[in-house]
């Protein structure tokens, strides 16, 4: 295992009123790999990437205690400025949401929010971006269309280099497939392995296959707690855990 | 940069927080008001009595016959239109559920004559109690009012109705109902308390309404004894009065007005708690 | 009912259901023929130009032009909306996007009550507390000399009645806006503020736009409250401190006389008529604008 850690997450609770949605978390995310957080749906895997980007802010009713360490900072600490934080990683989520814009402004707001106000440079940077989702070919001539005319597996790349426009260390990425067909699917998993060598990515799934194919580093999680965690060899080969095995095995879902 | 942001950010949340208790002191101040003038001017008397000789002039007398007015429209009224109302609303969700497009059309049509005034019903109504050879009486007023809360109470009762599960409609078809038995059953069953929720939100508007009656209420001193017979309304009351330059006349229209109000509080108080019961115990699928 | 078997029940309720239905579905077009019909007599003698533009209001001499009527409802409806958008939309995007939800929660039984107050009502309050704050203190502060029965009266009385109206649209669009739209843009590292400016708004645009069309559409009709206090003399109204005079009040007021001078009451439907247009009208493109225009 690489010993350069990008993300430190230790004592990670979060609760809502009475229910524990992550209970006790500890997780090392190392740097330019894709580390695949695995689980059945509902035991915590949207929570844990909202707290990384701190969108839990956004609910009141959640309490979060803990800390996650970004390169040795606490971004849970209050006087973190937030808005860099967040422009620290581009987050995919489950469904693709661009922006109510234009396919070009899609990208050229993310870039003025990261303080790129020039026009030549904005229109080289839409550009390399929308290559570097695999998207430009197929949309070089539609880009003053709103982006809502796009079909939903190119939206997802879209929003994927509207991510990456923020000039982030970590992509973020919450189920990115589910809502996609194959062929859309296997496009940004390609994307995600060519990221990897300048990217930081967390991908959560319950897709064991996409997990198997292209994470370097695995994260189980059931219920809140996280039950085991290594490379993708070793759970995937030697789980240690009887839950891990079960799951793997395709007994609960 | 971001200095000049927080300072914009900071000024329009200002005006959003002006804009919003803006809102909830003029009601206040209404609520106030409306109280403080009725209070000041509502006696037993005045409620349990029909205006008497002078009444005009400041003389004795109460507005029992447009409480008692009101009261009769509005019922007859929302009677009517329930009788209509509920079959369209129902036939919209049972029998044409597999029609969007019909479906589409009527709710659209509906929406379209939410929004016509009632002024216009009122014109309206009174074309059409002139062309049948009608006096201004209850009935002619009911007729009106039905026309102009129907879609008030066909939309609010197709919202309802929209949300009963399909499954639901399938488990009753399995048991060999036709479609009237499970429109008439099933989903009046289902549905009932958002279905009265439906019902007093058009008696509340029936009854508030002063311009679609205006010309087809007629106005009495009398109780109501008769569909036939002019009739007296709160709203015409209020409007009557208020133009009266004795003061004690003017008191009975603030009298009117705070009943009216207290009326249309606890219709409304009813059906929010109609409302609130409703969504404990539907049946989730 | 129970004398009947199952299947001529089915057969009397499915009639039933059916005859309703049709009444429902005719209605606007039964409204728009018999106000129609009604205004033959009127149309027949003066072109419709002629009634829209002509400014002169004698109908005992036979002469009926709409124009200071339209001009006094366009005044009345206008003046109320600019009161009623800024403070609508600012409070549909503080409740939705500010406070908790429990705020929203004591939100929505304030609107239902300022919805559920009649006409009359408002009017009342309208010649109780405005008509009087203009007349001694707006006025006076302003350096105007105002009956304070005006345009602006009726004006601000109308822009409170539809605020609920046009305010439970406007949350309910807000509402409709996924979460994940906001979490988008909050992780490109924009602000709330920037958020709300740039995107939230700009999605809910179309809807915004029709709100603020159903509710001049409401506004235009609307007329117990302006009636009451928005002076009702026949002429131009120069500013908002005048008195004037709308087509909904125009009817309203002349129900009792109509019938004694020829091609009154016929005027009136045709009053009527037009109000009944205006309001088909914008509804109508307001709901294929809302089709149309969702574009993004």
């Amino acid at each position: 295992m690489d010993h350069d850690i990008k993300i430190e997450i230790r004592n990670l609770n979060v609760s809502a009123g009475k229910t524990q949605i992550l209970k006790d978390v500890n997780i090392d995310i190392p740097k330019n790999k894709i580390t695949v957080i695995l689980g059945p749906s509902g035991c915590g895997k949207t929570t844990l990437l909202k707290c990384l980007n701190r969108l839990t802010d956004l609910y009141p009713e959640l309490k979060v205690t803990g800390q996650i360490r970004i390169d040795d900072h606490n971004i849970l600490e209050a006087k973190e400025d937030i808005y860099k934080l967040r422009q620290q990683m581009g987050l995919l989520s489950q469904r693709p949401y661009p922006l109510p814009m234009t396919i070009y402004n899609n990208i050229a707001y993310a870039l003025k929010l990261r303080g790129i106000r020039n026009r030549r440079e904005t229109h080289r940077l839409v550009m390399q971006y929308l290559q570097q989702a695999n998207l430009w070919d197929e949309i070089r001539t539609r880009l003053r269309e709103p982006a809502s005319r796009l079909s939903i597996g190119q939206q997802q790349r879209l929003c994927l280099a509207r991510g990456l426009a923020v000039n982030p260390e970590i992509i973020l990425a919450d189920e990115p497939t589910s809502a996609l067909d194959p062929i859309s699917s296997q496009f940004i998993e390609e994307t995600f392995v060519r990221l990897k060598n300048d990217y930081t990515i967390v991908l959560v799934t319950h897709v064991l296959r996409q997990a198997k194919r292209i994470a370097d580093n695995v994260v189980f999680m059931y219920l809140g707690d996280v039950i085991e965690q290594g490379s993708v060899e070793e759970v995937f080969e030697n789980p240690k855990m009887e839950k891990t095995k079960l799951y793997l095995g395709g007994t609960f879902n | 940069m971001r200095r000049v942001q927080k300072i914009e950010e900071k000024f329009f949340k200002l005006l959003m927080i002006l804009a919003t208790y803006f809102i909830l002191v003029i009601l206040a101040i209404i609520i106030y008001s409306i109280f403080e003038k009725g209070l000041k001017s509502i006696s037993w008397e005045m409620l349990t009595q029909v205006p008497k000789g002078g009444y005009y002039y400041g003389k004795g007398g109460g507005i029992l016959n447009a409480i008692l007015g009101s009261l009769s429209l509005a019922f007859g009224a929302t009677l009517l239109a329930f009788i209509i109302g509920l079959p369209v609303a129902l036939y919209l969700n049972v029998f044409l559920i597999r029609h969007k497009r019909v479906i589409g059309v009527i709710r659209f049509l509906l929406d379209l004559v939410w929004g016509i005034p009632s002024i216009v019903y009122g014109a309206f109504g009174f074309s059409l109690m002139i062309f049948f050879g009608f006096q201004t009486s209850l009935l002619a007023a009911i007729f009106t009012v039905t026309l102009f809360i129907l879609p008030i109470m066909i939309r609010s009762m197709d919202e309802i109705l929209c949300t009963v599960p399909i499954g639901l409609q399938e488990a009753a078809y399995s048991l060999g109902s036709n479609k009237s038995e499970i429109a008439f059953k099933i989903f009046t069953r289902q549905s009932f308390s958002g279905i009265i929720t439906a019902v007093l939100l058009s008696f509340g508007r029936g009854i508030g309404d002063a311009a679609a009656v205006l010309f087809t209420a007629g106005y009495t001193d009398h109780l109501p004894n008769g569909l036939l017979e002019p009739v007296a309304t709160l709203p015409l009351s209020i409007f009557f009065l208020l133009s009266s330059p004795v003061p004690e006349v003017q008191d009975r229209a603030y009298a009117s007005a705070l009943v009216l109000t207290l009326i249309i509080l606890i219709v409304s108080l009813f059906s929010r708690g109609l409302g609130k019961r409703y969504h404990k115990t539907k049946i989730n699928f | 009912m129970y004398l009947l078997n199952r299947e001529q029940r089915h057969t009397v309720n499915t009639t039933w259901m059916i005859i309703s239905l049709l009444l429902v579905a005719f209605l606007p077009f039964l409204l728009f023929i018999g106000l129609y019909l009604k205004s033959l007599l009127i149309l027949h003698d003066h072109s419709l130009f002629d009634l829209i533009f002509s400014k002169t209001w004698k109908p005992s001499i036979g002469k009926f032009g709409f124009y200071p009527f339209i001009v006094g409802s366009i005044w009345v409806t206008v003046v109320a909306m600019l009161i009623t958008a800024p403070v609508c939309l600012l409070t549909a995007i503080y409740v939705t996007q500010y406070t908790k939800k429990f705020f929203l929660r004591i939100m929505h039984p304030a609107i239902d009550i300022l919805a559920g107050i009649p006409s009359v009502v408002y009017g009342l309050w309208g010649i109780l507390v405005i008509v009087p704050f203009i007349s001694r203190y707006l006025g006076p502060w302003l350096g105007i000399k105002t009956m304070g029965y005006s345009i602006l009266a009726a004006s601000f009385v109308l822009s409170i009645m539809i605020i609920p109206f046009v305010l439970n649209i406007l949350i309910e669009i807000f509402r409709s806006i996924p979460t994940e739209l906001k979490e988008a843009t909050l992780s490109l590292g924009a602000t709330q503020w920037q958020t709300i400016k740039h995107v939230l708004l700009r999605k809910a645009l179309p809807g915004i736009i029709a709100a603020f069309g159903f509710g001049l559409a409401r506004a235009f009709g609307e007329t117990m409250a302006v009636l009451m206090v928005v002076g009702n003399v026949v002429r131009l109204p120069q500013g908002v401190f005048d008195p004037g005079y709308t087509l909904p009040a125009l009817i309203a007021n002349n129900y009792g006389e109509m019938l004694s001078i020829p091609k009154y009451d016929s005027a009136l439907m045709f009053a009527a008529l037009l109000l009944l247009v205006v309001s088909l009208f914008f509804n109508l493109v307001m709901h294929f604008f809302i089709v149309r225009y969702n574009k993004y």
